[in-house]
C-alpha cells in the first residue's frame, strides 16, 4: 500500500509499504477513506519529537471502513464506517476506567522509553514516534488498529467524512481544552494560536457558554478565520501588546481562561524570542513555551491556564511564581479522545458546529509531502490539511 | 525494600563504561603512538611513542581490571591515579619546542573531564562498599532485583495465572519454556545474555494461596537463582500489587553482566519490561503489538508479522 512516511526533518516520502496484518486478537484493519495532517505532525515534520525513525508511517487523524477484525472483536464487522480516536487505549486499565483513555497503561509497548523521559508512560499513538509506541500511522491506504472493541466508533452513513473525521482528534482536542477550564456564564476565554485546535477551542468555548472569546496568532488569515468561522475577537501579537489589550478587552480583570493551542514550537518578539531559540538550536530545552508564559502571566488571578498544544520535554523560565501567588490551575493532558467522540458526535448530528468549517486543502493521500510544506509554510493560507485516500 | 539494586547498578553502568573507554584509549596508544601523538598535540618523538605505549599498556590492564570487577572501586582509583600521570606529562611536554599548545590544552582538558568521571564513579563505589548493608558485594549474591506493578484484577485471578509457572513465557521475554515436572518440580529453559541458552530445574518453596509464591533452581544447576511473587490487595479497589523480587549468578559472571549491559539487557528494566507485559496479558488479554518495537526497525507494517514478533519478544 501507499503511505506518507518520514524519512528526517522535513523530509516526508510517498512509500510503498506492506499492507498492515492482524497482530493482535483485539486488532481490526480500517481501509483509509480520509486522513488530515494535525499541527503536532508539524513538530514531527520539523524535527523535534525524538525517537523518530527513518520509515514510519505517520497521521493519527483517520477514518475509513472496517476490512478485517481480530477474533476478539466482537462490535465491529467488515464494511462499518468508523472514525479511529489517535489515543490507543485498551479500556481495561484503572486510567481507562476513569476515562482518561490518554493514560492507557497498556497501549505503549515501548513504555520504557517514555518512562526514561517522563517518569511514566502515557498511552501508545498512532504515526507519532517510538516513544509513544511504534505504532504505524494513518497516512496511508491501511492502519491496523489495536483495542479495536474500544476506539473505533460507528458514524452515520448521512455525515460525510468531513464532518466527522475531526472526532478523530482536533475537535476533542480543542472541546477538551476548553471543558477543562470550568466556563461560568460570563467568563472571558484567550486562546493562543489560531491553527484548527485553536479554531475549534473557540468554537467550544462558546458552545460551553463563554461570553467572550479572544483569539491571539500572527497570521492575519487565520486571525480572519477566527473572526469569521470562530466567531472571536482577535489580536495579533505582532501589532498589539497582548498584556495590554487583553486588560483593556476584560476590564482589567485579565481572562478567567487562557488557553495554550500553540505548544512547543511558539514564536515570541524581542529578546525572550530569541533566547528560546538559541537555547532550543543548543539543545539546553527542547520546547519554546512563548504562548505559556504569556497565557500564565495575562490569566485572571484564581482563572486556568489549560495547555492544548504539544510539549515534550523541558521549558525555561516558567513563571512558577505567578501561578503559585495567584492562585492559577494549570490543566492540562493529551486527549481523552474517547471520551468525547459519542457526544461531540451529538452535537454535529444536532447542527450546533459543522467540523469542516476548517478545512483549507483537499488533496490526494499521494501529495501528502506536499500538504505537509503548505500547512507548515502557511503557505496559500492553509489552515487544515485533509487528504483522501479513497 | 532494599536500595541495593539501582545505586549499585548506576556505579557499575559508569565502571564498565569506563572500562571499555580504558581499553579503547590504550589499544590506540599502543596501535598508533605516532598519530596521537600528533593529534594531541604532541611533537612526534621516539620518547614520546614509547611513552605513549606505556601508558597504552597501562590503560589496558585497568580497563581489563575494571570489567573484571567492575564493584571494586580500587580499579577506578587506580584510574583516576593514571589520569593525574597523564596530566602532568600533558602539561610538561606543552612546554617543550615543537608542541601545539591548543592542541595540548584541549587533549588536558577532555582528560581533566574523565578524571572527573572516574573520581565521582570511584567515589559510588567506595560508598556502596563501606554501607553496612552492602559489605558482601554481588560476587556472592549475584543480581537481585524486586518491581512491583498494580494490577487492576482480583487477587485471586493474578495468583492463579502466576500459580501455574508454565504461563511464565508468554510474559517474561528471556524465558523459552517451563514445563511442571512433579509435585513442586519445574524445568526451565531460558536464552540468556547474548544468546546464550540455559536450563536448569527448579523446585516450588512456597505456596501461600493469594499471598506468596516462591522457588529456587535445585542443586547443580547452569545458573543458580531462585525468586518469590507476592500478592497483596491494593487500597481503595484498585486491583493487586504484584512483588516481584528475582536473585541469580548471571551466567559468565560479571563480564557476562557487562555484555549484557552492552546490549541494554539490564536486569531491573528486563523484570521491569516483563512485569508490564504480565500487566498488559492479565488486563487486556494480549501483549499489545506496534510495528515500530524499541528502536528495532520503522514503525511501518511488516511483510511477515513474526519479525515483529519475534523483536518484540512476544512467542504468542
Amino acid at each position: 500500500m501507499k503511505a506518507n512516511c518520514w524519512h528526517g526533518k522535513k523530509n516526508i516520502q510517498v512509500d510503498q509499504v506492506p499492507d498492515p496484518k492482524i497482530l493482535n486478537p483485539r486488532d481490526a484493519i480500517v481501509r483509509i477513506t480520509s486522513t488530515a495532517i494535525c499541527g503536532s505532525d508539524l513538530h514531527l515534520y520539523n524535527g523535534f519529537v525524538p525517537t523518530m525513525k527513518s520509515g514510519d508511517v505517520l497521521g493519527h487523524e483517520f477514518m475509513g471502513e472496517v476490512v478485517e477484525t481480530g477474533k476478539d472483536v466482537a462490535n465491529l464487522k467488515v464494511g462499518d464506517r468508523v472514525v479511529v480516536p489517535f489515543p490507543i487505549a485498551c479500556g481495561n486499565c484503572a486510567q481507562c476506567q476513569r476515562e482518561l483513555f490518554s493514560l492507557c497503561e497498556n497501549s505503549n509497548p515501548n513504555a520504557w522509553m517514555a518512562e526514561k523521559l517522563w517518569g511514566y508512560s502515557p498511552c501508545g499513538i498512532f504515526g507519532y514516534s517510538h516513544l509513544l509506541g511504534g505504532y504505524a500511522g494513518g497516512q496511508a491506504e491501511y492502519a491496523r488498529v489495536p483495542f479495536a472493541d474500544i476506539g473505533p466508533m460507528k458514524v452515520p452513513d448521512d455525515l460525510d467524512d468531513e464532518q466527522v473525521l475531526f472526532l478523530t482528534d482536533i475537535f476533542p482536542t480543542g472541546y477538551m481544552a476548553a471543558d477543562v477550564c470550568g466556563i461560568q456564564p460570563g467568563d472571558i476565554v484567550a486562546v493562543w494560536g489560531c491553527g484548527p485546535v485553536g479554531q475549534f477551542a473557540i468554537k467550544s468555548a462558546y458552545l460551553l457558554g463563554a461570553e467572550k472569546v479572544i483569539a491571539i496568532d500572527r497570521f492575519q488569515y487565520r486571525l480572519r478565520m477566527a473572526a469569521e468561522r470562530a466567531g472571536a475577537e482577535t489580536l495579533n501579537y505582532e501589532q498589539v501588546d497582548i498584556p495590554e489589550a487583553l486588560k483593556e478587552m476584560t476590564g482589567g480583570r485579565g481572562p478567567d481562561h487562557c488557553i495554550d493551542a500553540v505548544g512547543m514550537e511558539g514564536h515570541a518578539p524581542g529578546i525572550l524570542g530569541a533566547y528560546d531559540r538559541a537555547k532550543q538550536a543548543m539543545m539546553l530545552e527542547t520546547d519554546r513555551p512563548a504562548a505559556l508564559r504569556q497565557a500564565i502571566l495575562t490569566c485572571r488571578s484564581g482563572g486556568t491556564v489549560s495547555v492544548a498544544g504539544v510539549y515534550s520535554g523541558f521549558v525555561d523560565k516558567f513563571p512558577m511564581g505567578a501561578i503559585v501567588n495567584r492562585s492559577l490551575t494549570i490543566k492540562s493532558g493529551q486527549t481523552h479522545v474517547h471520551r468525547y467522540m459519542r457526544p461531540l458526535l451529538e452535537r454535529i448530528q444536532r447542527r450546533e458546529i459543522d467540523p469542516g468549517f476548517v478545512i483549507t486543502h483537499r488533496m490526494r493521500l499521494d501529495q501528502g509531502p506536499e500538504g505537509y510544506a503548505i500547512f507548515n509554510d502557511k503557505q496559500d493560507e492553509c489552515l487544515k490539511v485533509v487528504l483522501k485516500a479513497a | 525494600m532494599q536500595r541495593y539494586d539501582n545505586e549499585q547498578a548506576r556505579g557499575e553502568q559508569l565502571a564498565v563504561g569506563l572500562g571499555w573507554f580504558s581499553i579503547g584509549l590504550g589499544l590506540a596508544e599502543l596501535a598508533a603512538p605516532d598519530v596521537l601523538a600528533r593529534f594531541i598535540g604532541l611533537r612526534d618523538t621516539s620518547h614520546t611513542r614509547s611513552i605513549l605505549r606505556a601508558y597504552g599498556a597501562r590503560e589496558i590492564g585497568t580497563g581489563i581490571a575494571i570489567l573484571m570487577q567492575p564493584d571494586n572501586p580500587m580499579w577506578l582509583w587506580s584510574r583516576v591515579g593514571g589520569d593525574a600521570l597523564d596530566l602532568a606529562s600533558l602539561a610538561s611536554a606543552g612546554r617543550h619546542d615543537g608542541a601545539d599548545t591548543r592542541r595540548v590544552g584541549a587533549a588536558a582538558a577532555a582528560v581533566a573531564g574523565v578524571t572527573a568521571l572516574d573520581v565521582i564513579c570511584a567515589q559510588q563505589l567506595s560508598a556502596q562498599q563501606t554501607d553496612g548493608q552492602r559489605v558482601a558485594p554481588s560476587r556472592q549474591t549475584g543480581v537481585q532485583v524486586e518491581r512491583v506493578t498494580t494490577i487492576s484484577r482480583p487477587i485471586e485471578d493474578v495468583y492463579q495465572f502466576w500459580k501455574n509457572f508454565e504461563n511464565f513465557p508468554r510474559f517474561m521475554r528471556h524465558l523459552e519454556s517451563v514445563q511442571v515436572t512433579g509435585d513442586r518440580r519445574s524445568h526451565w529453559c531460558a536464552t540468556g545474555p547474548a544468546g546464550m541458552r540455559v536450563e536448569w530445574d527448579a523446585e516450588t518453596i512456597r505456596d501461600d494461596e493469594n499471598e506468596w509464591i516462591a522457588w529456587r533452581s535445585l542443586e547443580g544447576s547452569d545458573v543458580q537463582n531462585s525468586g518469590s511473587v507476592r500478592f497483596t490487595p491494593a487500597p481503595g479497589a484498585r486491583g493487586t500489587e504484584v512483588r516481584v523480587q528475582l536473585q541469580y549468578t548471571p551466567p559468565g559472571g560479571a563480564v557476562g553482566r557487562s555484555v549484557a549491559w552492552l546490549f541494554g539487557e539490564e536486569p531491573d528494566q528486563q523484570i521491569h519490561d516483563d512485569l508490564h507485559r504480565f500487566k498488559q496479558l492479565m488486563e487486556t488479554g494480549e501483549i499489545p503489538l506496534s510495528e515500530g518495537p524499541g528502536l528495532w526497525r520503522a514503525a511501518q507494517p511488516a511483510s511477515n508479522p513474526e519479525e515483529i514478533r519475534r523483536i518484540a519478544g512476544v512467542h504468542r
